[in-house]
């Protein structure tokens, strides 16, 4: 049981009409694996991400998390189950306080009513400061603490990523350890600088290890893919061509296919 | 410190508390001398009536982000089940105007959960037009409604509905929709609610069961809407379904973006002025451009459009509506 993978993906397909956007796919993450997702625009690796997340329904195949099948949940109920992302372009509850956008995430597990909401009932003042606590803690953690009450668009790109992440790992902070997580990052550092893809790596890094999370990355920067992921999954035209380590994939031809294009014979 | 804050804020509660009763005591005494005649208290309780309902569009539209062109037909569900029983009852008795008012208000609500879980999936301009299509559907049943109830009156308008409404129960029903949509909105159910307008498909991606949470904000804004129907009901005595068509809804909907979306306090002083100016007016304008004051509200819209797009007090509340945690 201990061997029992955290994500099984078997024969997944999803097609848009004609097009096969992601066809026959089947990948299996073990417990604290990072695992990167690449490939050239357009090979389904964002479909591929939105299957896992319940935001598109598969055409065929199966999806199980801890050997739970959950292809047919919606994405609040696998969001619940601790299956949690980021998004391409940042989606933050923009006009919201950076601490509200903490406090949405930990929705699910204060557990009083309207009622109790309306009526300010006891139950409502213990959960709210526990609620609120848990939440600084968090900030604190990702060090976003003193931005707790700025509003979130207004933060700088990184830390607008930063919040993102630590909004998808809300419930991991305080869940045991032996509690699997996986965290599902879609192209993190897209649009970032230099000093910022550093920092970006280094909290990837410290998050994995912090929270024993399972993650699934989608990256252009070949910089971040290299440097932090153990294993490589590489797509094009929505199916699995190579996959292995870093440095093993880099030379793989098929690879350099995908991106560069076939050797043709010199005229 | 904390106890400083504490000792401030209870302080400041009940200042705001002493205000409200003064506010009363002084309109009252204003009202039984007359020195306010039974047109403006007539005037001035429609007021509150109007903050009512616009307060629960602003629940609907401004803090969940569902557009909705519905409004006036929940209010009107209020306003003829309110009648319907007071009057079949027969009640005189003001403090019976309960029992008018809760059915009023659970019968709108019951609808808008029915109406609200199919159409609520669609978004934005496709959920306008759905909600458009409820209010024109609930008119014609209006219209036609003395063929199965005679006492509806149909089309030719309901008459003699008890006058039950004083302005003790507008007030007391301000007062109560206020508190209840701060204390939700400071809650956890109103942060779902808000990050459902942010974004959707975050909310679901953090564990927000969105289907849930707009079925919710839509029925108790309906509720809202309902309630203040019933008021208005026993306010006129006279109902008709010309009362509670689109342009009605669109009326609300007018406050809601002027006083501010997803501002409770924008919503407070727009529907109040914006009674009080269209009767004003009536009052202060010459006959010959009486009239054109149903302009001047859309061209107001226009400019605050263009100048302030957040509405007046877009986002920003008094200090009594928001509690806790901002800037400490």
């Amino acid at each position: 049981m201990n061997n029992q993978p955290v994500l099984q993906i078997t024969q997944l397909s999803r097609y848009f009409g004609g097009l096969k956007a992601v066809s026959d796919f089947d990948m299996a993450i073990a417990k604290g694996e990072l695992v990167g997702l690449i490939g050239p625009n357009g090979a389904g690796k964002t479909t591929v991400f939105n299957l896992i997340t319940g935001m598109y329904k598969p055409t065929s195949g199966s999806i199980k998390y801890l050997g739970e099948e959950i292809s047919n949940f919606k994405p609040h109920q696998i969001a619940q189950k601790g299956i949690t992302r980021t998004f391409q372009n940042i989606r933050l509850f923009a006009s919201l306080s950076v601490l509200d956008n903490v406090r949405i995430a930990y929705h699910y597990k204060t557990d009083y009513g309207v009622t109790d909401a309306i009526l300010h009932s006891r139950k409502f003042s213990r959960i709210e400061k526990s609620v609120q606590e848990k939440s600084m803690q968090v900030l604190k953690i990702f060090n976003l603490a003193n931005r707790a009450y700025e509003t979130a668009k207004n933060l700088p790109y990184g830390e607008q990523r930063r919040l993102e992440i630590a909004r998808a790992l809300v419930s991991a902070v305080e869940t045991n350890e032996d509690k699997p997580r996986l965290l599902l990052l879609d192209e993190p550092a897209a649009g970032m600088n230099p000093s910022e893809i550093k920092n970006l790596m280094e909290l990837i890094r410290f998050v994995h290890e912090k929270f024993n999370l399972t993650i699934l990355l989608i990256e252009h920067q070949m910089k971040v893919v290299m440097g932090i992921c153990e294993r490589v999954v590489v797509m094009d035209f929505g199916e699995i061509i190579s996959q292995g380590k870093p440095d093993a994939i880099q030379n793989d031809p098929k690879v350099i296919e995908a991106y560069l294009g076939k050797a043709t014979r010199a005229c | 410190m904390t106890s400083i804050s504490n000792i401030k804020k209870q302080t400041s509660k009940i200042k705001i508390i002493l205000l409200v009763i003064l506010f009363y005591i002084v309109l009252q005494l204003l009202m039984s001398a007359q020195i306010i005649n039974p047109y403006w208290q007539q005037i001035i309780c429609y007021a509150g009536v109007m903050t009512i309902s616009a307060l629960g569009l602003n629940l609907i539209y401004g803090f969940t982000g569902q557009f909705s062109l519905g409004h006036a037909a929940f209010f009107g569900i209020g306003a003829y089940t309110s009648a319907f029983i007071i009057k079949s009852a027969n009640f005189s008795n003001p403090l019976l105007l309960i029992i008018g008012l809760i059915a009023g208000c659970i019968l709108a609500g019951i609808i808008a959960l029915l109406i609200g879980l199919p159409i609520l999936r669609l978004r934005s301009d496709y959920l306008a037009i759905a909600t458009l299509g409820f209010g024109i559907i609930v008119k014609v049943l209006f219209d036609n409604a003395d063929a199965v109830f005679p006492v509806l009156g149909g089309s030719r308008g309901m008459v003699g509905i008890p006058q039950l409404t004083t302005f003790t129960w507008v007030l007391v029903i301000v007062i109560l929709a206020v508190l209840i949509l701060r204390n939700l909105i400071n809650s956890a159910p109103g942060r779902a609610l808000v990050s459902v307008r942010e974004d959707e498909i975050a909310s679901e991606a953090v564990g927000v069961n969105t289907t849930k949470y707009k079925t919710l904000g839509f029925v108790i804004g309906s509720m809202f809407a309902g309630i203040a129907g019933a008021l208005y009901a026993h306010l006129y005595a006279f109902l008709h379904p010309q009362n509670f068509d689109f342009l009605k809804s669109i009326d609300v909907l007018l406050i809601v973006v002027l006083g501010g979306m997803a501002s409770i306090s924008g919503t407070l002083i727009a529907a109040v002025v914006w009674v009080l100016i269209l009767e004003g007016l009536r009052v202060v304008l010459p006959e010959a451009v009486l009239d054109w004051r149903l302009v001047i509200y859309p061209l107001l819209l226009i400019l605050i459009m263009i100048f302030k797009p957040t509405g007046i007090f877009g986002g920003k509340e008094f200090k009594f509506l928001h509690y806790g945690d901002k800037n400490e």
